[in-house]
């Protein structure tokens, strides 16, 4: 190995396609947050048809894997249903958001759960509608211990957005594989040094997302330290 | 593994049949099926990975989803299945191992060697298995002399990649021992090794069989991906028989149903030795 770096205009490729890398891990979030957040409640449901159908999902999400996933949603559903031209991120982020969905649903029930019961007694005694107690007073006290485990599922989604370059979306990835098919024209550089610093930009990626949801911890412990838990319009909004 | 589990679950049977024939006894037959299984999966030629995955019926060109087709392609999606799960089970056991050398290396009071392996921990853990596959591949394919096949690069970037996750359930496990036991077995004037061999890991690994059979399963997960260094695996045979017969619906949702066939099955037995475990500890 001659050297441990890439030229510049081809670290400028990379950078531009982490662009598309981190356009699908954001959309997959909002999907998977959504989708975690409504199976994730509908799993403690008093009714059994809901529970059923949340438990199916959940199930479903993370017992199949994101690859074949990514697969069958990118590639074998829109035949099947006739819709060939439903652009590709949407149906990478449909993948990706389901399988981030099934995980989340799992962590956030676990958080709604480890709520002291007495938190929702005291809310229906306080005749607040299921909606508000899940707003105001499960999910703020939910949330310390849903955001370690939620980074950390993040930074798996950030892992699996690299696969979408096997359906034929250009993202660090596949931009990365288009380098090495210019390396392998021109016979110059090594092709594991490629990899290496492709390896390091998902590194970066993942410390950033890692640090993100560190300061978001540490916002939300200064908040519940003390004080009062809610902001007037807040009180405002319930009242 | 499953020698240990296997034989805490049937203490009072012990006592009571000390004299059972070999056949009955859970500390025999137990490795005896093992090492068969294994070596049958993995080892012995009896399951080749397949070339060519050609369909033999012809899929009715009219419609979108042909059932008949779909059904047809069931033996060739068990090939392709049965060379992931063999890919998924070298590297699990590669894993399994080095995982615990990493955990100790980690552990190490030695900084020039804890900082280190926590620095390659952290950074595998946390960049896609894809990108690793294709570093393992390019590096492969560069260096001279070796020569590898696409199988074992699949099962190496497994193994290393869930190495690192192992290696954090083991150190869990292994903090988890109370502090008592090394000082006990420090009074008692043990050897290093007798006290990790005798003491710590016969109470650290029962904790941490249900992270390391969950480990297995994502492992499962991620296996498919070696279609991207040409596994003859589950995704390759749902490929091939696209690129063959031009028509995607089966065969990429065949091999989703394969892969759920043994994936749900897996995620259960794991729980259900979670919940044997933490009813025998309490």
């Amino acid at each position: 190995m001659d050297s441990w770096l890439l030229s510049g205009s081809q670290y400028r490729l990379l950078v531009e396609a982490s662009g598309t890398t981190v356009q699908i891990l954001v959309y997959s979030f909002v999907v998977g947050i959504i989708l975690s957040l409504v199976v994730g409640v509908a799993r403690l449901s008093a009714n059994v048809w809901v529970r059923g159908v949340a438990l199916a999902f959940v199930e479903f999400a993370r017992g199949i894997s994101s690859i074949i996933l990514l697969f069958i949603v990118a590639i074998a559903l829109p035949i099947l249903f006739g819709a060939e031209q439903a652009p590709l991120i949407l149906l990478a982020t449909i993948a990706l958001g389901i399988n981030m969905g099934g995980y989340g649903a799992e962590i956030i029930r676990g958080a709604i759960q480890a709520v002291p019961k007495g938190q929702t007694e005291a809310s229906i005694s306080l005749n607040l509608s299921p909606a508000q107690r899940l707003r105001h007073v499960i999910l703020p006290q939910a949330l310390t211990i849903i955001l370690p485990p939620m980074g950390n599922l993040t930074i798996e989604i950030l892992k699996g957005t690299a696969l979408v370059s096997l359906v034929g979306m250009t993202d660090v990835m596949q931009m990365a594989r288009n380098i090495r098919q210019q390396q392998l024209a021109d016979a110059v550089g090594t092709q594991p040094v490629l990899f290496l610093n492709v390896l390091i930009l998902y590194f970066i990626l993942a410390q950033v997302i890692n640090l993100l949801f560190k300061l978001a911890e540490a916002a939300v412990a200064r908040r519940y330290e003390g004080g009062p838990a809610l902001t007037e319009a807040e009180l405002e909004a319930i009242r | 593994m499953s020698t240990a589990t296997h034989e805490e679950s049937t203490p009072d049977m012990e006592q009571f049949h000390p004299h059972r024939r070999w056949y009955r006894r859970p500390s025999v037959v137990v490795p005896v099926v093992l090492v068969v299984l294994g070596y049958s999966i993995l080892v012995s030629p009896l399951i080749q990975e397949q070339n060519f995955f050609r369909p033999d019926v012809t899929a009715d060109g009219s419609v979108s989803f042909d059932w008949n087709f779909f059904i047809h392609l069931t033996p060739l999606m068990l090939q392709g299945l049965v060379v992931t799960v063999k890919a998924t089970l070298i590297g699990f056991l590669l894993a399994v191992v080095l995982g615990f050398f990493l955990a100790l290396g980690r552990r190490s009071h030695r900084r020039w060697l804890s900082w280190p392996v926590t620095a390659v921990i952290e950074f595998i853990r946390s960049t896609p298995l894809l990108v690793q596959l294709f570093f393992w591949q390019a590096l492969v394919r560069s260096s001279e002399g070796i020569n590898l096949q696409p199988i074992t690069i699949l099962a190496l970037g497994l193994g290393i990649h869930y190495a690192t996750y192992c290696s954090e359930a083991y150190r869990a496990g292994i903090n988890s021992v109370d502090k008592g036991q090394w000082e006990a077995s420090t009074a008692l004037n043990l050897s290093p090794v007798t006290s990790w061999t005798r003491v710590v890991i016969p109470q650290a690994v029962p904790n941490v069989l249900p992270a390391l059979g969950n480990y297995l399963v994502a492992g499962f997960k991620d296996a498919p991906m070696g279609v991207a260094v040409n596994v003859h695996g589950l995704l390759f045979f749902a490929d091939q028989v696209r690129n063959d017969t031009f028509r995607a619906t089966e065969p990429y949702l065949i091999a989703g149903v394969g892969f759920l066939l043994v994936s749900l099955p897996a995620a259960w037995l794991v729980r259900r030795l979670e919940k044997r475990i933490s009813y025998e500890r309490v």
